[in-house]
């Protein structure tokens, strides 16, 4: 994780990405119009959010065999470092769907789920702060992970596609794959998808190596 | 270019690309990335500055 090399290939793919996907073609769509642009960046929050997420119950289910205090800390960090992609895709996806659907919130199944996924995750760690006794906190709150997950992806993918969703790849509506089959849009968004989970990753790295500082400081 | 972008009547923002001010656009929102991760690479830095004075070893 001290490593530089990821972290220019993250920089210059999310460079590359703000260049690329605001001057290269796109398909002309009604309703989405230049918008169709934010899948660049509004999708990418998402999964490195998942992949934060995903990383946090590894840990989570580390922690419960090995009783590592560090494998706690890096479950922790990873879910800290998820919420805040988490947020800016609730953020983003509301600005989005003010200027294509008519409103910031017009309470769409996949915008509440995905709100109600990330509250999950706050759960997580007000759980973990009404724990005093560390032993106790990383166990409770392992398990807690290990239920939040399958609940996030259930929320994010299976329940949205059960309803009348306007968001695409939901309640019916094609996704943005059998729009634009070209490989245009792909060269930007799949380079903006790794980009932006190293990015998210190294965010995650630095929160980890800072709270392990900390923690070798309180216990000398 | 020009012929393409008008082929199914989709208002999309030509001018603002046929004139060339996108790149403003594209030059701000570079620089505003660019620095936001120097920013970070030095933070990186100084984190592993104190990783050395506090003897925690690279994993």
């Amino acid at each position: 994780m001290h490593k530089t090399w990821w972290k220019i290939l993250g920089s210059v793919l999310v460079i590359y990405t703000a260049i690329a996907g605001l001057l290269l073609h796109v398909p002309r769509l009604p309703i989405l119009n230049e918008t169709i642009r934010n899948l660049y960046f509004h999708v990418p929050m998402w999964f490195s959010m998942i992949v934060l997420f995903s990383i946090s119950v590894f840990y989570s289910i580390k922690s419960l065999s090995t009783k590592s205090e560090i494998d706690d800390m890096k479950a922790v960090e990873s879910v800290n470092a998820g919420i805040i992609f988490g947020l800016l895709g609730l953020v983003t996806g509301a600005i989005w769907a003010k200027y294509c659907w008519g409103e910031f919130w017009s309470f769409d199944p996949k915008q509440n789920f995905a709100a109600i996924s990330v509250l999950l995750y706050f759960a997580y760690l007000i759980l973990r702060n009404a724990i005093d006794e560390e032993q106790k906190r990383a166990k409770i709150s392992a398990i807690y992970n290990i239920f939040a997950f399958p609940m996030m992806v259930v929320l994010l993918f299976v329940l949205p596609r059960l309803k009348d969703s306007l968001h695409p790849g939901n309640g019916g509506n094609p996704g943005f794959n059998s729009y634009d089959l070209d490989s245009r849009m792909r060269m930007v968004f799949y380079p903006a998808c790794l980009g932006w989970i190293l990015i998210g990753y190294w965010v995650y790295t630095i929160r980890f190596r800072i709270r392990t500082i900390e923690n070798k400081q309180q216990h000398n | 270019m020009q012929l393409f972008a008008q082929d199914n009547g989709v208002e999309m923002a030509d001018s603002l690309r046929s004139n060339g001010k996108i790149y403003v656009v594209v030059i701000c929102i570079v620089i505003i990335l660019v620095g936001l991760l120097a920013y970070l690479f030095s933070i990186d830095r100084r984190l592993k500055k104190i990783e050395k004075e506090n003897h925690i070893s690279d994993k």
